[in-house]
This record gives structure tokens, sequence and C-alpha cells, in this order.
């Protein structure tokens, strides 16, 4: 009896998962075919270009470029002084 | 260096930390919207490409003129300049113009002459450094063609038919809008006196660097 038991509820509870599988599978059916193209005079909002990105890029090339530049020129101050340094020290010597 | 640069720069440093706060609260524009708050950046930096192609073209003049090797270095130095506002203009305009007029690029009279200016600072600077001796004269009279640009450049929306705004766009642009512009502008223009001042010390100190070379030789 008490094995009869068990077993029942082994199948109902196998049942009951297979029931919620049944339901969290998505109706897979294919979509539908594309007969004609209906024309719209304005984009849906979800499909326009969004500006956000475009202003973003923007802003970030000007001030990395402008850092950059700056920091371009002064490596190459840098060099030429660190040379100017080095020189005015080897002609002070042979003096 | 002369004293005033480390403060003009702290506060040009400081105007630029600012600007993006004023561009921000500024009005959208009713048909490009977002995307229009590029010109805040584009339109400063077009002028001071404008300009700094003009400072070469003078400078070169009365270096070809008068001889002097400080004009040569003005020129020089600004000639740089205009080839980085000019990457600076043809790069946010055409990310402008893609929202704006679903393209990233017209072969219109305004972006044409703007990127032919843009390539004579870049022959300006391909000749001064791999044109040998004699160079700095070639060199000056392309200057002298990339600042006969300018008006061409700057009246071509007016002339000729083309999508870009027109010039008429500034003086009727509403307070909010202008505050914002001319802060922009403000912060470019000291920008551009700075890195000017900045560039012309680096030739001061190859020019030195020269002389030392030579007394060693001697």
């Amino acid at each position: 009896m008490r094995a009869l038991v068990v077993l029942l509820l082994m199948l109902s509870s196998l049942s009951a998962s297979a029931a919620t599988f049944r339901q969290q599978q998505p109706e897979s059916q294919p979509p539908k075919q594309t007969d004609e193209f209906v024309p719209i005079s304005q984009l849906p909002a979800q499909d326009q270009l969004p500006a956000a990105p475009l202003l973003v890029i923007a802003y970030a090339f000007v001030w990395l470029v402008l850092f950059a530049y700056v920091v371009s020129v002064s490596r190459r101050l840098a060099k030429v002084q660190h040379e100017v340094t080095r020189l005015e020290s080897d002609i002070a010597k042979r003096a | 260096m002369p004293k005033w640069f480390i403060p003009v720069a702290a506060v040009t440093a400081l105007m630029f930390a600012a600007s993006p706060f004023l561009i921000a609260n500024a009005p959208y524009e009713a048909t490009m919207g977002l995307v229009q708050k590029i010109f805040y950046y584009h339109l400063p930096s077009a002028w001071v490409f404008l300009l700094s192609a003009i400072v070469c073209g003078i400078a070169s003049a009365r270096f070809l003129f008068g001889g002097s090797p400080r004009q040569d270095r003005l020129a020089y130095a600004a000639a740089e300049l205009t080839v980085l506002f000019g990457a600076i203009v043809l790069v946010t305009g055409p990310l402008w113009a893609r929202k704006a007029w679903g393209v990233w690029w017209q072969w219109d009279v305004r972006l044409t002459s703007s990127l032919m200016g843009w390539m004579v600072a870049w022959a300006y600077l391909l000749v001064r450094k791999y044109g040998g001796p004699g160079s700095d004269k070639l060199a000056a009279g392309l200057a002298l063609f990339g600042m006969a640009n300018v008006p061409f450049v700057y009246i071509s929306v007016n002339y000729w038919r083309t999508i870009h705004p027109a010039t008429s766009v500034v003086p009727t642009l509403p307070v909010d809008m202008g505050v914002a512009l001319w802060f922009a502008v403000a912060c470019f223009l000291l920008l551009f006196v700075l890195l000017l001042r900045l560039r012309v010390y680096l030739e001061e100190q190859r020019t030195r660097l020269d002389a030392l070379y030579l007394s060693l030789d001697e």
C-alpha cells in the first residue's frame, strides 16, 4: 500500500513538472509571410537613429584630441629642453 | 614661458570643464533636437581653424617678404593648429550631419572648401618635414593659398546652394543658445592663444638647440 502511494506521488509530481515545462515553452510559430510592403511617412521612435551616441562621440573626440595634442607638445618640448641642457653643460665643460 | 601662461591655462581649463554644463542647459533645436548640441564645439573649432589659417598666412607673408625667422616659427606653429582644429571640425561635422541630414558627408561648397583648407595645412607641414633645404619658403607660399581659401569657406554658405546652415544662424540665436555658444567660443580662443604660444616656444627652443650644435661644431 505504501509503495503504491509513493508511486502515485512520483507520477503526479512528474506530470506536474511536465505541465510546467509545457507552459514555459514559447509558442514556436514561424513569423507570418510578408505579402506586401506598407509605406509610412515617419519611422517609429525605436527605429530612428539615436542622437546621444553621436553627441558623446563628438565631445569625447574633441577632448581626447586636444588632450593628446597637449601631451604631444609637452613631450616634444621636454625632449628639446633636455637636449639643450645637456649641450649647454658640454659647452661649459669645454670652456 | 611668459608669466601669464599658467594663470590663463588654469582659467581655460576651468572654463572647458564648465562648458558642458552650459551646453546641457541650452535649449534643444526644434528640428534637429539633441544632436544640434554638437554645434557648441563645432562652430568655435571651425572659427579657430579659419583664424589659425589666417595667422599662418600672414606670418608666412611676413616671412617671405621680410625674412624674419620669428614669423616663420609663428607660421609653423599656426599650421599645426590649423590641422588640429580642422580635424575637430571635419570629425564633429559629419557626426552631426549623419543625424541631421542622414548622410556623413556632402560634396557641397562649405564642406569641400574646408577639406581643401585642411589639406593645404597638411601639405604645409609635410613640405616643412620632408622638403629639405628651402622648404620653409615653399611652405610659406602654400600658406598664402591656405589663407586665400578662408573667405571662400566663410561666405560659401551664403552664395552657393548648400544644406549647411548659413552664417545668419549665429546673429539670430536665442539668448540661451547664444550664452552657451559665446562661452565655448571664448574657451576655444583662449585655448588657441595658449597652444600657439606653447608651440612657438617649442620652435624657439629648437632654434636655440640648433645654435648650440653649431657653436659645439666650431
